[in-house]
């Protein structure tokens, strides 16, 4: 499937509004891309002024989101989707749903990176927070790429990142809690980078979930909360299901 | 016998508006692909199961022609008892067709050549010996347009058992004239007045009493074309509401050209086009994951 079989209604309007949609949902993606970027930046740089920006701005996400969850109650009621049609919608509800919540987890970063830049020592070798940082901005970015392009095994590839990014977490946990134990003056810090690091985790978990709603609406197949041997099977069944593209 | 004429004068009546149908297999909107053959070479084998459990009527192999029109096109579908079963697909797709050939309506057209296994609880609905008044009794119709005999609210709903002998006496027959119009949910609209003419009544009371007519004699299954198209939003309502209903007695095909109302009333669909059965499936995925991509592009309101 691609994005072009979403213009090809009887309905030109209909055709334009579901456009719309789609480029909005890519626009707030941006967006939220954007924040993102700024957070990390603003972590790695101890920029504090850089992360106070992500936090306020936070607001332009949100409004976004309304927006779009208002386009796709009008086109629900208006338009009575069906098919593909009809997935496109309740995926984007639910991504846009994903992607104000990175938009959260952005602000607090954010907010944590002001707080972590007043340190005397801002520097201190954030070098596993920036890995994970970049780790999720790609995730992140191949998730929306994935929905822009409706690809299947590029959303595939973010739910199988979501495990590395995970066992980094838990590396940078570990390694904080040994840094407190060493030296307790170092806790309030070592707090502020575990929860930066667990922000960046749920990013990544938020990926992984519009990852996982392309897939739903290229195959029809819900595959949240399944192994991943259940998911390639499903896959497979719903490859036989389509015998005939025209 | 007085309702075979009866029935066939009805069905030459309605012609005119139902005609339109089997005569209309050239495509006539954008949506449909233009050319037969590639429809067969794309749409040859039906995607989806095209069995029911609990099958009341089974269809292998159903073929119908209209002079040179080949209208049906080798149609396997079961319709399974307490189902009910979306008929969909643009105009001469055949739909029509295919329902009209289970209680053979077919008959009545000078040109129609039906060939196939048609069969109804396993009795060959086209064999030599079928009592054509009984397999109406049997596989009941209600049309596009409501109706009504010209004749009194309750007549109308008499007239069924009175030739087919289900009442043996006048209370018997008021309890079947009762029951029906009741099951039919018009009982309380009409009781006070059933000597009133069934013309009289509303559009969706009129398309109520026409089913009340169509229960009154004991069907199996009830074939509805088109039946809620004349009606406004709250007549359909109740006629929906009523098909729920009628769902646990008897099984419905019903052919709509509102994609919600197959949408909302059904539990399996089938998906027609060009004489060819495309797709069937239970309704819910017909309608969120069709499998084949004519399906998708009718549903979704594309074309090809």
């Amino acid at each position: 499937m691609e994005s072009e079989s979403f213009s090809h209604h009887i309905s030109r309007r209909f055709n334009a509004e579901l456009e719309h949609l789609r480029s909005e949902v890519l626009r707030m993606g941006g967006l939220v891309e954007q924040h993102l970027d700024t957070a990390v930046e603003a972590i790695i740089s101890g920029d504090s002024d850089m992360g106070l920006r992500v936090s306020n701005d936070d607001h332009k996400i949100n409004k976004l989101e309304v927006t779009i969850d208002e386009e796709c109650r009008k086109l629900l009621a208006t338009r009575m989707p069906a098919a593909a049609d009809l997935r496109l919608i309740v995926m984007v509800i639910k991504t846009i749903t994903d992607l104000e919540r990175v938009g959260d987890e952005a602000a607090k970063i954010g907010y944590l990176a002001s707080h972590l830049a007043t340190d005397r020592e801002p520097y201190a070798s954030y070098t596993e927070l920036k890995a994970l940082g970049e780790h999720v901005q790609e995730m992140l970015h191949d998730a929306l790429d994935a929905f822009s392009r409706m690809d299947v095994d590029d959303a595939l590839a973010v739910i199988e990142e979501d495990k590395l990014v995970d066992e980094e977490y838990d590396q940078i946990t570990r390694q904080c809690i040994s840094l407190m134990m060493e030296d307790a003056r170092t806790i309030r810090r070592f707090m502020d980078v575990s929860w930066v690091a667990r922000a960046l985790e749920r990013i990544g978990d938020h990926a992984k979930n519009i990852a996982e709603y392309v897939v739903y609406l290229v195959h029809g197949r819900d595959i949240r909360h399944t192994e991943r041997e259940a998911v390639r099977q499903e896959l497979e069944a719903a490859k036989g299901d389509r015998p005939v593209s025209g | 016998m007085l309702l075979m004429d009866r029935e066939k004068g009805f069905a030459a009546m309605r012609e005119p508006a139902d005609g339109r149908e089997p005569v209309a297999a050239t495509p006539v909107s954008p949506m449909v692909i233009a050319d037969a053959a590639e429809t067969d070479r794309i749409a040859a084998d039906t995607v989806g199961d095209v069995t029911a459990k609990d099958a009341v009527i089974c269809v292998r192999g159903g073929n119908v022609h209209y002079g040179e029109t080949h209208a049906l096109r080798d149609i396997n579908l079961d319709v399974g008892r307490n189902e009910v079963i979306a008929l969909i697909g643009p105009s001469g797709c055949g739909k029509s067709t295919f329902i009209r050939c289970l209680n053979r309506m077919n008959d009545t057209i000078e040109s129609a050549k039906v060939t196939g296994d048609f069969r109804l609880d396993g009795q060959d609905i086209y064999a030599r010996d079928t009592d054509v008044v009984m397999l109406r009794a049997r596989v009941g119709m209600v049309f596009q347009k409501p109706n009504p005999f010209p004749k009194s609210i309750y007549e109308n709903v008499a007239y069924g058992p009175r030739i087919h002998g289900l009442a043996s006496n006048r209370a018997e027959l008021d309890d079947i004239v009762y029951g029906s119009l009741e099951r039919a949910g018009l009982v309380d609209e009409v009781k006070d007045r059933l000597d009133e003419p069934g013309t009289g009544l509303s559009g969706g009371q009129q398309q109520r009493l026409c089913i009340a007519r169509t229960i009154a004699v004991n069907p199996e299954v009830i074939l509805m074309d088109e039946p809620c198209s004349a009606l406004d939003p709250i007549a359909t309502a109740r006629i929906e509401d009523l098909i729920d209903e009628l769902s646990q007695k008897y099984a419905i095909a019903i052919v709509t050209h509102s994609m919600q109302q197959a949408a909302r009333v059904s539990n399996r669909t089938a998906y027609f086009h060009l004489g060819r059965l495309v797709e069937v499936g239970p309704t819910d995925k017909i309608f969120t994951n069709p499998s084949h991509k004519l399906t998708e592009d009718y549903v979704t309101g594309r074309f090809g």
